[in-house]
């Protein structure tokens, strides 16, 4: 059993998947994974294997089908959406709306839940942003409209605004997608170093198999037929990353922690 | 009194810790002051200035200067004021709601309900006849067939989409029952006869000078409680800048915020159509106009502007209509369309893109 203090998310034989005209649409199931604070989680997993899907329902975006999902030891269920938004933050792929806000004023949009009726910000407030701004290095950008930033930048700037908003956790939907090699490396070492200096635990999805493997401190892997979490070398020494695609085409490399395609 | 104003200013937390907005409020504030005297001393009868500085604060000798000044310039000027600002909070309201650049106030179907009521009025009177029909064209009437009209099409839009979760649903909705109901238009203007259609065509025209102080008042108080709506509105509309999704996990409470900002917009596009018909351009051109000016998409900064740019913008407007001292007053529709219209298009050449 593991320390009860440290568990930020757990899951019960989560079911996740959709409803419709009465039929229950399984897409996995039974889930049950774990995550600890100060984590770095990567999820990964094949197209259309139901990444989202359990992202969307870990992040109360849409129901469970059966089993319980708990955030701080209390059913997700149970919250309300003002306190979840203090337990629980995204970084979601769809663009953000406005690309006319600046910087500074996307950020302090995370301190929303702990703003007044109309969005004052306090001197607490302001300086959490800033902090934000300071820990994901984008402060030089501090003034700029999003429409003047380039993809990685306005990557970094929604991480600032997860950081901004003070959760426990936060969620992140393929956050290295429309990125350069560079630049997907540089944000998933950001993550890894925000979980370790803030405590905070963060899960995403990610098709960067290889860059996961190298910076998680554990991953979930979705296969067709299971939902398995552990640590990356445990997962290597299992054999689990070879269950993940086809096998016709390429294969894990058990010694290089990658990917090789067939000759 | 120093430390007040600081703790009003901290109040007002704007944003970007500079009062870097200061002045663009101060130098609006003093322009619609400006534009509201430029606005009461136009008009087809021509007074000295002197003399309505006079009227204003007390009676002058001239009994018709003074009737003209109090009963008809000024509630027109009050008009003027609601127009402009009430249209332009819709149009923002709306833009930030859809998240499209192009929406107005009347995207939900606000105008052309409110234009088939009024059809229904004054075509359809023909069918009852007798003195059921002078009183159905009375003013009374006309206002009161343009709430319903825009109310029912309103409920009628809700109640489609609450079938719809796609807030780009609701758009493309509303846009659909604006063309059965200018189909229906379209129906009975073929059997009307052109003493009818002639009065319906003028109500089209828009007008801001037909309005009593006690229209003024009624106007007035539907006016407030639909600003004082967006202004609770305001957090909502700053988190839906982000879109939907971000907005639910910022803990706002979507299906409660939306039918806010829409019951808001109706209110105000709905009473402003009802007593001054439709006006053209203010709402999807001043929110634009606005951000351009003041460099922001903040809600908080936004609504006072959008407010005081509208009223000038509308007050400009008015007093070109009339302009100059001529015994014509021009549609004001036709002037906010000619205003508007080439504002939009300069704002797409010039910035290349309409950011909202």
């Amino acid at each position: 059993m593991k320390d009860f203090q440290n568990i930020v998310l757990k899951t019960q034989d989560l079911f996740i998947g959709y409803t419709s005209k009465k039929k229950e649409n399984v897409i996995a199931g039974p889930i049950n994974i774990v995550l600890e604070k100060g984590q770095l989680i990567g999820l990964v997993g094949t197209n259309g294997i139901g990444k989202s899907t359990l992202l969307r329902t870990l992040t109360s975006v849409q129901k469970a089908l059966k089993g319980e999902i708990f955030i701080n030891s209390k059913a997700l269920v149970t919250y309300n959406p003002s306190d979840l938004a203090k337990q629980l933050s995204l970084v979601l792929t769809e663009p953000v709306a406005s690309k006319n806000l600046s910087v500074f004023e996307l950020v302090a949009l995370g301190r929303q839940p702990y703003t007044n009726w109309i969005g004052n910000l306090s001197k607490e407030d302001i300086d959490i942003t800033n902090n934000a701004l300071q820990q994901t290095n984008i402060e030089a950008l501090k003034s700029k409209k999003c429409f003047e930033l380039s993809d990685g930048q306005l990557q970094k700037v929604m991480i600032a605004r997860a950081l901004a908003q003070e959760t426990d956790l936060i969620i992140l939907d393929e956050p290295t997608s429309h990125l350069d090699m560079y630049h997907k490396a540089y944000i998933l070492k950001l993550l890894q170093k925000l979980a370790k200096e803030t405590g905070k635990t963060i899960l995403f999805s990610s098709h960067e198999i290889d860059l996961a493997i190298q910076l998680c401190d554990a991953m979930i892997v979705m296969t067709k037929d299971d939902v398995i979490s552990g640590q990356p070398c445990d997962l290597i020494a299992n054999d689990t990353f070879n269950q993940l695609f086809p096998n016709d085409l390429i294969e894990f490399d058990k010694n290089t922690g990658s990917f090789k395609v067939r000759k | 009194m120093k430390l007040d104003l600081i703790g009003f200013k901290n109040q007002l937390g704007l944003v970007c810790m500079e009062n870097k907005y200061t002045y663009p409020f101060l130098i609006l504030a003093v322009l619609l002051i400006l534009f509201f005297f430029v606005n009461i001393s136009l008009g087809s009868v021509s007074i000295p200035t002197k003399e309505i500085f006079k009227s204003l604060v007390g009676n002058i000798d001239n009994e018709s200067w003074q009737y003209i000044i109090h009963n008809y310039r000024l509630p027109k000027a009050f008009t003027a004021i609601l127009v402009g600002s009430g249209l332009g909070i819709s149009g923002l309201l709306m833009q930030t709601l859809f998240r499209n650049p192009l929406a107005g106030p009347f995207v939900l179907g606000i105008s052309s309900g409110a234009s088939l009521g009024v059809a229904l009025v004054i075509l359809g009177s023909g069918f009852f006849g007798g003195i059921f029909a002078s009183f159905l064209i009375s003013k009374w009437s006309v206002i009161i067939a343009a709430s319903l009209g825009s109310f029912l099409v309103l409920l009628a839009v809700m109640i489609v989409s609450s079938r719809v979760r796609d807030t780009m649903a609701l758009l493309i909705i509303g846009l659909m029952f604006g063309s059965i109901t200018s189909a229906a238009v379209s129906v009975l203007s073929y059997f009307s006869s052109a003493e009818q259609l002639q009065q319906y065509i003028f109500w089209g025209f828009g007008s801001l000078g037909n309005l009593s102080w006690q229209e003024l008042l009624i106007l007035l108080i539907i006016y407030l409680i639909g600003i004082l709506m967006a202004m609770v509105s305001i957090k909502a509309l700053n988190t839906l800048l982000l879109g939907e999704n971000y907005a639910k996990s910022l803990g706002i409470n979507l299906k409660k915020s939306r039918f806010i900002i829409i019951i808001a917009t109706s209110l105000l596009a709905g009473t402003i159509t009802a007593f001054a018909g439709p006006i053209a351009f203010i709402g999807l051109a001043i929110p634009h106009m606005t951000r351009q000016l003041f460099h922001t998409s903040n809600h908080k900064i936004l609504l006072p502007a959008v407010f005081l740019f509208g009223a000038i913008v509308m007050l400009i407007c008015d007093s070109i209509a009339q302009f100059p001292t001529s015994d014509y007053t021009l549609p004001i529709n036709a002037i906010t369309s000619l205003v508007g219209a080439p504002v939009v298009i300069w704002l797409l050449v010039n910035k290349r893109k309409m950011l909202f």
